[in-house]
């Protein structure tokens, strides 16, 4: 009798043990990322979030840049991104659900969701690169090949599959009665998908766009690998620069001095923060809808 | 209670008071009731009259549902239940449910013994087939299955795999068992062959049955316990009850004016 | 009154050339949409199956500018990798996954069910500079342990969350069956619960596989990669993708032809392990 009591406690303990231990996990890892990066938080203060310039030699490190290439390679990824994943959420939702053809879009869809990062570099080296030169070439820019739209581009295809899946999710979610009462006065099958389906997953389809935003900042390795690392303050899409994430794999493991490798360390909390929120709010909202229904 | 019958019988459970709910609400409300042994027992009610929540009392089933209260007292051979380990309770009364719920990832082999098998107890493997076919012999499936032991159960009809849960249950020789309504996700056809099941099991296990099947209540029971609104209206043998209702609610509720 | 006919159709005509443009749109969206990946598979298949060969798979890379050698250090490299993160990774997770299916309405499941979901969503290069902290300068060196550490960081969370899935589909009537025989807790969990959602958590678990073995970005700075063949995890390691990054980046054909063919490699291990996860969850499905 007295030990199926205490198996019975011990195994609670070691379930709830569980919960904690991935709990105190996520406070570690920022705790970490937080005091590693103090001498750098002392030094930069918070010219770190406004300065432009990025200088190991006289220790100057301002982030400004970075969010900036990575908010700018993001929003260029998302505008591409919905616009496809849109058409097919429409498609895997309306016009294909089932059925032989929905079955290889939506294995399509996934498996692009499979590919690693690395490989989609790698293809957009040897292939994107060349056609953006090609465009470079007729603007009258340097002809690198790699630059932001380069990454942009290629982020675009790597969210794809994340954000059609939630938008896919947000259409199916829409009440059918509402559909077949566009449909019964009238309206073909796309205005009712233009006028009625959309607006009303509109919320959720935001919610997906704030996730996919999350993820494509994340990215490292593709951006990295053909965003062409200058490290300064740029709006123009056909010239070279660097995200948070592309900055920290292409310069981490030559950073010598604490400060510098503090920095970088600064910067991976940075970005730690800016996506947790982005990822927190899509959520919330995705999750509104979801419940709405 | 008053009946001459029942107090010659030996009563192997009784309920004193047993009051139980959720949330501060109270679904079952002061039942006292004397279970004879070896008979088949019957608890009848309309829908949501407590009748089910009153039977997981029996094998503290109940307290494990969220914001789950209970009062009063249930003796099992005249030992407070309350006061034994619920785990070894459990073990001395068996439980069948409405939906047929045989361990999907088991064979039928190892269903009817699942009882030792998932307590840790060893047994060597002469005892467990000697179990095995016993058990399945009693509720008549074995000729169905001898074949077919060690696949899984999920092929078996609705009827088939009630039977398994009952020999599930038989195979630990409990000294009650109670069953949820256990024919009414069957057809008449498997109904009719558990009803005989349950009769047969007369004298060797003591039976409470939950259901709302009046006519099978009248059928198979030897006494009827009748809830209504949590309340016991009424306690008696079964062809007294039926035939001559002490309460007006009773006779309402057989000539089918509510549930 | 015969004048409002026309005018009608015409309107009707031109709004149904308007659907079908639609469709026409979406369709055509939804291909630009796909057809890059048959163009990304063709062209690995192309350029990398040709350098699939028995030297390929089994030698060490030459120093720079020979040709010929392979990338064996690369695929043993990754296999050790996985292997520690999956053993670090699968028990914490398949419990945190049983806590959450069991707790997460009470508070501390639901901060741990925010917490593992704030994790999944990390960037895995911020996982890697944490088991750079943790592990790499402590210890002052580069490790296949610290690469193993940050692949079990990025695995934890989707097999912890697959495993809750699982497990809160399976019927509230098996548990009652198991506690009605007066079964205890941990064994109903352990031998009735967990068995009857095997092939979802090991699906979680595929999946998990195939998400860690292809990250680049948390082994730059942890396991960091050698040109040699190393099986101890205390000290730097290669993989397949960490060799891919640096091959393909770098200015030497040979290099590049190396790394066309440990992409094609990497490319069959992670697609031929999410099909596996597809076929998995359709054939062992245990049917309720």
């Amino acid at each position: 009798m007295r030990s199926t009591r205490l198996s019975d406690r011990a195994f609670r303990t070691g379930l709830v043990l569980g919960g904690v231990v991935v709990s105190v996990l996520l406070i570690a890892i920022f705790l970490s990322l937080l005091l590693s990066s103090r001498p750098a938080l002392v030094k930069n203060g918070l010219r770190f979030l406004t300065g432009t310039e990025w200088n190991p030699v006289t220790d100057t490190f301002h982030a400004l840049p970075f969010v900036a290439g990575t908010l700018l390679t993001s929003f260029v990824a998302l505008i591409i991104a919905t616009i496809l994943s849109l058409a097919l959420s429409v498609l895997m939702g309306e016009y294909f659900k089932k059925g032989v053809f929905a079955n290889i879009m939506r294995t399509a869809v996934e498996l692009l969701a499979g590919i690693p990062s690395v490989v989609y570099g790698f293809i957009g080296l040897f292939f994107l690169a060349p056609l953006i030169r090609l465009l470079q070439e007729a603007v009258g820019a340097p002809p690198y090949g790699v630059s932001i739209l380069t990454a942009s581009i290629l982020l675009a295809f790597m969210i794809l599959p994340y954000s059609a899946s939630i938008g896919r999710e947000m259409i199916s979610l829409v009440p059918s009665d509402l559909k077949e009462a566009a449909l019964s006065l009238g309206a073909t099958p796309s205005e009712t998908v233009w006028k009625v389906t959309l607006p009303y997953a509109r919320s959720g389809i935001l919610g997906g766009i704030l996730l996919s935003l999350g993820r494509a900042m994340g990215e490292t390795m593709a951006v990295t690998m053909v965003i062409g690392n200058a490290n300064d303050l740029t709006p123009n899409i056909l010239g070279p620069g660097n995200t948070m994430a592309s900055l920290i794999a292409n310069e981490f493991s030559e950073a010598s001095g604490d400060v510098y490798l503090a920095s970088l360390i600064e910067i991976a909390l940075l970005l730690f923060i800016i996506s947790t929120l982005i990822n927190v709010v899509g959520k919330i909202i995705v999750n509104r809808m979801a419940q709405a229904s | 209670m008053e009946d001459p019958v029942l107090n010659q019988e030996e009563t192997i459970l009784e309920t004193r008071h047993l009051t139980a709910g959720f949330d501060g609400k109270d679904v079952v409300k002061g039942i006292s009731i004397a279970v004879p042994a070896g008979k088949i027992t019957a608890i009848m009610g309309p829908s949501g009259c407590g009748k089910t929540t009153f039977m997981r009392c029996i094998n503290r089933m109940h307290e494990l549902a969220p914001n789950a209260q209970v009062a009063g007292d249930v003796l099992l051979d005249g030992e407070d239940v309350y006061r034994l380990n619920p785990i070894l309770l459990r073990r001395r009364i068996g439980m069948v449910f409405q939906r047929p719920n045989p361990f999907p990832t088991m064979s039928i082999y190892d269903n009817v013994v699942a009882g030792y098998k998932l307590n840790g107890a060893r047994m060597a493997r002469a005892d467990r087939d000697r179990i095995v076919e016993e058990t399945l012999r009693r509720v008549t499936l074995w000729d169905e299955v001898k074949d077919a032991l060690f696949r899984r159960g999920t092929f078996l009809s609705g009827g088939q795999q009630q039977r398994l849960c009952i020999a599930r249950a038989l195979a630990m020789k409990p000294e009650i068992i109670l069953l949820d309504e256990p024919t009414s996700a069957l057809d008449p056809k498997a109904t009719a062959a558990i009803e005989e099941l349950i009769v047969s099991l007369k004298g060797v296990v003591t039976i409470v049955q939950v259901t709302h099947n009046i006519p099978q209540a009248a059928r198979i029971s030897d006494y009827t316990a009748f809830i209504h609104l949590g309340e016991l209206v009424e306690f008696g043998q079964t062809n007294k009850v039926f035939t001559v209702p002490k309460d007006k609610r009773t006779e309402e509720y057989l000539s089918g004016k509510f549930g | 009154m015969n004048q409002g006919k026309p005018v009608l159709d015409a309107a009707i005509r031109a709004r149904l050339r308007g659907d079908g443009a639609f469709r026409g749109l979406v369709l055509g969206l939804s291909l630009v949409a796909t057809v890059p990946l048959l163009f990304i598979l063709l062209f690995i298949i192309i350029r990398g199956a040709s350098s699939i060969n028995w030297q390929f798979l089994t030698e060490l890379p030459r120093p720079m500018g020979e040709t010929g050698g392979g990338i064996s250090n690369a695929i043993i490299g990754t296999i050790i990798l996985i292997i520690v993160a999956t053993i670090i990774s699968v028990p914490l997770g398949v419990f945190a996954g049983i806590f959450l299916a069991e707790s997460g309405k009470t508070r501390l499941g639901t901060v741990a069910r925010l917490s593992v979901e704030t994790l999944m969503g990390i960037p895995s290069i911020v996982i890697g500079i944490v088991a750079y902290v943790w592990v790499v300068r402590p210890l002052k060196q580069f490790s296949g342990f610290s690469g193993g550490l940050a692949l079990a960081m990025i695995m934890l969370p989707v097999i912890t969350l697959s495993t809750e899935e699982t497990l809160l589909m399976i019927p509230v009537s098996l548990r009652e069956a198991a506690l009605a025989l007066g079964v205890t807790y941990p064994r109903m969990i352990m031998k009735v619960i967990l068995p009857s959602g095997l092939s979802g958590i090991i699906t979680g678990i595929l999946l998990a596989v195939a998400r860690g073995a292809g990250e680049t970005a948390p082994l730059l700075f942890t396991a960091f990669g050698t040109p040699f063949m190393n099986l101890n995890i205390l000290k730097p390691m290669a993989s397949l993708p960490q060799t891919i990054f640096v091959y393909a980046t770098s200015p030497y054909p040979e290099l590049q032809t190396l790394a066309w063919g440990a992409a094609f490699v990497l490319l069959v291990i992670v697609l031929a392990l999410n099909i596996v996860t597809k076929l998995v969850t359709s054939r062992w499905k245990i049917q309720f």
